[in-house]
């Protein structure tokens, strides 16, 4: 794997206004060779505005941008051949099977017939496509469109790869698939620039992050380093009877056990909610309401969601339409 | 592929391109290859795509000879009446093919498909060219559709085998040059039914309001005088001359001039619409 100290992508002062929208309003971010980083924010952060003036589909305003040592607005040609870009829109064609796409793009990168021919099997065959390789793209799933639209960007192995939201609209178990697959890809040396509204996106694949909101970053950093200042996770239990929820929050609180805004009962819930920071801290809450002979239904982790590290960053709620998530659970067996 | 074999990471060598910004032709070639390849496979995979080139030749002919033709060339005379209209269906069939270039390059926009070319290293303009090439060769099947049916109901060549390939190619020719109006609709008009629906609007009198189904003397003056400009009108009666025997060079160059002015006024519209919007 590689880590090193290289910049792939370096983004200085990047302005990009529609009107009076100001869908970039000076963006800088850079990303380390072989790394991921996930930028995180709300619809209409700019998020898909920074993606595709870094595709060279959308031409900036103002600013610099540096990708794989091209030039984005000098050498939009150059540039072209370093990347992949996946997003709802930079998109397959449904008419066409999954094959013929693959087999299409490789042409258009210039490979020879035998050579398009075999990548598009190659890459049909790691994206599990193969039997579904003859039909065409519109009657595939979410799953396998996103699969697919992953493979139609990896044909020239491109040094960036640029993920626009792959996963939004997909549902949890496919989700997974296309997560494991973009770390296959990170295994493999690629360089990625994501961009998510999810907490729990970021905190699988990213290295490093990058908050946006209206066209600025807002904060960056490690995944960890965001999480501490949101408050990490969330732990969540339910007694098997919900009349003992305070003595279980007195005694965690007792404990000192809690980290900061503190333990919570959620009556209606029957749920008692103990912020952590560390699997550590998340065991020893477990442990000590084990030790006290509180019987526990159900536990499971809570990731700050992206209203919680926006609450965080800025101390307000970010403006979206409401589809930005809420706090996705992670099951931890109960 | 492994750490081991992956290409290093600026640009792969085996790709880097001699210098920025330059397309050899044969890359050109092949990327026009290619994306004639996906529209070829899009209408094998929607085969209704190709209803306007089957099914119009062959009702529009059957229906004018048989509903009209008595009426226009006397009863008993259909037969007459198929040497005179076929050749003027040859320049319809152009024209309305042709606006289906509209409507496919206003589809293709409103899809992802277009970003994804857009962040290849191809030249923006493979993706018109290919159009063009998809349609003419829509064209020509039309054509070869219409002819069959018009020898099976009595289509005669009186002039030469090279007077009717003159006729099919005029038509293409014309027929490709105004590809480049319906292409400039395509990309002007928000969506394919908006250039559906112009289109008919600005078919529906050149191709009424001309010779192809019938002689133009026996309307009004001021009628006739636009039969007379209409480049329909000349088309048609080039595409007679050339089979039926007739005068030709006056409608042949009448239909190269109006080609040329068509395509050099709004190919270039077309293209700089496109660059803007990609």
């Amino acid at each position: 794997m590689r880590r090193n100290d290289r910049i792939a992508v370096e983004v200085r002062g990047l302005v990009k206004h529609y009107g009076e929208t100001k869908a970039l309003d000076g963006v800088d971010l850079e990303v380390r060779e072989g790394t991921v980083l996930g930028v995180l924010g709300p619809n209409g952060a700019g998020k898909t505005t920074l993606v595709r003036c870094l595709s060279t589909l959308v031409r900036p305003d103002a600013g610099t941008a540096v990708v794989a040592g091209c030039d984005v607005l000098r050498e939009p040609r150059r540039l072209r051949r370093a990347i992949g870009v996946t997003g709802q829109y930079a998109s397959v064609d449904e008419k066409l099977s999954g094959r013929e796409n693959l087999y299409m793009i490789g042409r258009l990168l210039d490979l020879s017939r035998r050579d398009a021919r075999r990548r598009a099997d190659e890459l049909l065959e790691r994206f599990s496509l193969t039997g579904a390789a003859r039909r065409p793209a519109q009657e595939y799933s979410g799953g396998m469109r996103r699969r697919l639209d992953l493979a139609a960007s990896m044909i020239g192995r491109p040094a960036v790869l640029y993920l626009d939201e792959p996963t939004t609209g997909l549902d949890p178990r496919t989700r997974n698939e296309v997560w494991d697959e973009v770390r296959h890809l990170v295994a493999e040396g690629a360089t990625v620039l994501l961009t998510t509204q999810y907490m729990e996106e970021a905190e699988q694949l990213a290295d490093e992050l990058t908050v946006v909101d209206r066209g600025r970053v807002i904060a960056g950093g490690t995944v960890d380093e965001l999480k501490t200042r949101v408050g990490g996770r969330t732990l969540v239990v339910r007694p098997d009877d919900p009349g003992r929820l305070d003595a279980m929050a007195t005694a965690v609180r007792a404990a000192g056990l809690d980290a900061s805004p503190g333990v919570r009962t959620l009556r209606e819930e029957g749920e008692l909610h103990v912020p952590v920071l560390s699997d550590l801290q998340l065991t020893a809450v477990v442990g000590l309401l084990g030790d006290r002979g509180f019987p526990l239904t159900h536990i499971s982790t809570e990731l700050p969601s992206l209203d919680e590290v926006f609450l965080a960053v800025t101390g307000r709620r970010p403006e979206t339409d409401g589809t930005a998530a809420g706090p996705v659970p992670e099951e931890v067996a109960a | 592929m492994s750490a081991a074999t992956r290409p290093a990471p600026a640009v792969p060598a085996a790709l880097a391109p001699p210098s920025e910004g330059r397309i050899s032709p044969r890359a050109g070639l092949r990327h026009i290859g290619a994306l004639v390849r996906r529209n070829a496979l899009q209408i094998r995979q929607d085969p209704e795509l190709m209803a306007d080139v089957v099914v119009m030749p062959i009702v529009f002919t059957l229906l004018f000879v048989y509903v009209f033709g008595g009426a226009i060339s006397g009863k008993g005379n259909q037969q007459e009446y198929v040497n005179y209209l076929v050749p003027g269906l040859m320049a319809m069939m152009g024209m309305n093919i042709a606006m289906a270039v509209g409507t496919g390059i206003n589809d293709d926009f409103r899809k992802g498909v277009m970003d994804r070319f857009r962040t290849l290293p191809i030249a923006r303009s493979s993706v018109l060219v290919a159009k063009l090439v998809v349609e003419a060769g829509r064209m020509l099947i039309a054509i070869s559709i219409l002819l069959t049916v018009g020898f099976a109901i009595g289509l005669r060549i009186d002039t030469s085998v090279f007077g009717l390939l003159g006729a099919v190619g005029l038509s293409l020719l014309f027929g490709t040059s105004l590809m480049w109006i319906f292409m400039l609709m395509g990309l002007t008009m928000k969506n394919a039914q908006a250039v559906q629906g112009m289109g008919m609007l600005v078919l529906m009198p050149l191709q009424f309001g001309s010779s192809i189904f019938t002689p133009t003397e026996t309307m009004p003056g001021w009628l006739e005088t636009f039969t007379d400009l209409n480049p329909l009108s000349n088309l048609a009666d080039a595409a007679r001359g050339l089979i039926n025997g007739g005068p030709v060079a006056g409608p042949v160059g009448m239909t190269l001039a109006w080609a040329a002015a068509i395509t050099l006024v709004t190919a270039p519209l077309a293209i700089s619409r496109f660059r803007r919007k990609t």
